[in-house]
């Protein structure tokens, strides 16, 4: 018997134990996600036929589909055109089909970008602002703002719906990417100022003060001092916020329709000929992932700081 | 390089008032410390001062300005801060050009006063660390090259030795002597510390409750202490206290203890009170037989060249430093009398040491 080991170390068995735990559990979180992009690399045929294929031939088809609206067209005619110029149309030819133009998706996909990095920012950058006077100055009745704050996420923001679209399409904002970033903003912004907040309390008031100290207005000792130091905190904040503006559906659904309309609600109405077309619906869904995971991927450092934040006073 | 005058200060936190009615002067180029328990208002003086707070009512004078309602960068003096607030995202080269950077000074000009600091404070080979990587002495000094740098009208320093060990802060104590001689800054410092406050200060304040009770140079505080705060929160042990029901008349040199006569220094002011304290340091009380207050040994502390005995007396533990041969057991019956004329009266009313031939 190992007699060696400390008490605080895990026997061994645990540690296996654990391990096969997180690599069960990592298969089979990943398992729809592997799905989807493999799916978004079949033909048309082999996305549904049945028993489902694991081993298949690797098609870029659904990206295709995806970025261009196509028109089915008779042999002769494709025969009468001059040979195709490049790889994709050569692949919608092998389907009998020409290209007839780009489609919304990159129009689609654009609108979140904007929409979700905007109301980002905003949110993250406003509460903030709010999570630091907060935490810094006496301000009347904190508790109970901080309280009501919260408490406009105590419902499903959907519950609003009805009054926010009339409301906004007396305003004119329907249909128009400041509407959703001011929307999407709004929603987020309570959970960025109690993220925050907590984050502003554990840095000490000191680093401010020496800044102010040091000549700098309380402004520029905010954006020298505290926020390079909130950086954790501003990283968790924004990844949260960004999550939510980016997956947001139903608003999605409700506010846009051609201008300003994000990913989500566009990608599930993407129908091929007789019936969805799933390659291009898994390729939509894919590159929708993307973004968010690069994101989360570059923030990932400062996000495990912010776990174990305020366990080791510096 | 300025002196620094506050005066009729006050700061109120709501119901509860910090600092009452403080009147200070604090000399160009002098090194002088707030001393005082916690809660005693003597951060809350050096923060008015620094303009991190507004007084409640009074002035601050820095040089012949009148500062109080400035904000604390339109003051022009440094701060040193107790838990060093380096800033943890900028290395040391960065925190010690940050208050640089601010007032437009050109790069080279920046790097040289950054050189200068830091070669006096002998951290040039430090400039590219990282703050997370240094020591708690190294920290201390890019906290104070932080302050350095700037040349400001003064230094002010809240407890900046207090979170480093007993070793580290010996040594910072002599490094900070040596600079301020060196520079010649007008320097307030804050602490806890009484050894601390003796061994750098040009003169001390003793703070207590919001008030500023004596400021004076450290061999006075500790002699003549204004009052029986000072007198028993100075030394180590403090002042004994014996309570002596009787009044004080002006010219009395002698006192009746219990049936023994002792000499005191000719007082000069008259008491009435009927708790009147008769005040002697450990030091200045020795153990005999005869011709003493009568007590028992209650316990003995080696303190290597000195010894302290407590005696257990009617007038409660009377704490005596003696030589280290004297041998004395637990319970022995001794006597505890003065040795010499240092003796302080103390009026039981307003706790003040009355005027006498010594305290004059």
């Amino acid at each position: 018997m190992d007699t060696s080991r400390s008490y605080l170390e895990p026997s061994s068995f645990s540690k296996k134990l654990a391990a096969t735990i997180i690599i069960v559990y990592t298969v089979i979180t990943l398992i729809p996600i592997s799905w989807m992009v493999m799916t978004s690399f079949k033909n048309v045929n082999s996305a549904i036929s049945y028993p489902p294929e694991v081993f298949f031939e690797p098609s870029l088809e659904g990206y295709v589909n995806l970025f261009t609206n196509r028109s089915r067209q008779s042999q002769e005619y494709l025969d009468s055109l001059p040979p195709p110029e490049n790889w994709y149309e050569e692949l919608v030819r092998s389907r009998e089909m020409v290209i007839t133009g780009p489609s919304k998706f990159l129009g689609r996909y654009s609108n979140s970008m904007i929409i979700g990095f905007g109301s980002t920012f905003a949110s993250v950058f406003l509460g903030a602002l709010a999570a630091y006077a907060f935490s810094r100055f006496r301000v009347p009745l904190k508790d109970d703002l901080l309280f009501f704050i919260l408490s406009t996420r105590m419902f499903p923001p959907i519950a609003v719906a009805v009054p926010i679209f009339i409301m906004y399409r007396k305003l004119g904002l329907g249909d128009t990417h400041l509407g959703m970033i001011i929307l999407y903003t709004v929603v987020n912004l309570s959970l960025a100022v109690w993220l925050l907040k907590g984050f502003m309390d554990e840095i000490p008031k000191e680093y401010e003060e020496a800044a102010m100290i040091d000549g700098y207005s309380r402004l520029q000792a905010f954006f020298k001092v505290v926020l390079p130091q909130a950086m954790t905190g501003i990283a968790a904040t924004a990844i949260f916020c960004m999550i939510f503006s980016w997956n947001e559906y139903a608003f999605a659904v409700l506010l846009t329709q051609f201008n300003a309309q994000t990913a989500p609600p566009f990608i599930p109405t993407i129908i091929g000929e007789g019936g969805l077309d799933w390659p291009a619906i898994g390729a939509g869904t894919t590159l929708f992932l993307l973004p968010v995971m690069i994101f989360t991927i570059i923030l990932r450092k400062h996000l495990l700081r912010g776990i174990t934040f305020g366990a080791v006073r510096k | 390089m300025s002196q620094i005058k506050i005066a009729n200060l006050q700061k109120s936190f709501g119901d509860f008032t910090a600092v009452k009615n403080s009147n200070l002067t604090i000399n160009d180029k002098e090194f002088f410390v707030l001393l005082g328990p916690s809660g005693c208002g003597k951060t809350t003086t050096l923060r008015m001062i620094a303009g991190l707070e507004l007084p409640t009512s009074g002035e601050i004078y820095l040089g012949d300005e009148e500062v109080g309602m400035l904000r604390a960068s339109e003051r022009d003096i440094a701060f040193v801060f107790q838990l060093f607030a380096l800033y943890p995202h900028m290395n040391v080269k960065n925190n010690l050009s940050f208050p640089l950077k601010m007032q437009g000074y050109s790069r080279s000009e920046i790097k040289t006063r950054v050189g200068e600091a830091a070669k006096l404070l002998r951290i040039d080979h430090l400039l590219n660390s990282s703050i997370s990587s240094l020591s708690g002495g190294d920290r201390q000094r890019v906290a104070l090259g932080r302050a350095l740098v700037r040349r400001p009208k003064a230094f002010l320093m809240d407890e900046p030795l207090g979170t480093l060990d007993a070793e580290f802060r010996e040594l910072m104590c002599l490094e900070l002597k040596k600079l301020h001689i060196d520079i010649g800054a007008t320097t307030v410092y804050v602490t806890h510390d009484q050894l601390e406050a003796m061994s750098l200060a040009d003169r001390i304040a003793v703070m207590d409750g919001g008030e500023i009770l004596q400021a004076d140079e450290p061999a006075v505080i500790y002699n003549k202490p204004a009052t029986k705060f000072v007198a028993s929160f100075i030394g180590s042990p403090g002042m004994n206290f014996i309570n002596i029901d009787q009044g004080i008349s002006n010219e009395q040199s002698t006192l009746s203890i219990e049936g023994t006569n002792f000499n005191i220094p000719k007082q000069y002011e008259i008491s009435k009170s009927k708790k009147n304290l008769f005040g002697v340091r450990p030091e200045n009380l020795s153990l005999t037989h005869e011709g003493g207050l009568k007590g028992s040994v209650f316990g003995v502390e080696y303190l290597g060249s000195r010894k302290i005995v407590t005696v257990k007396t009617n007038f409660g533990e009377i704490k005596v430093k003696t030589n280290i041969s004297t041998s004395v057991k637990i319970n022995e019956n001794v006597q505890v009398k003065p040795s010499n004329n240092n003796i302080i009266i103390f009026d039981g009313e307003t706790d003040r040491s009355l005027k006498s031939e010594f305290m004059n």
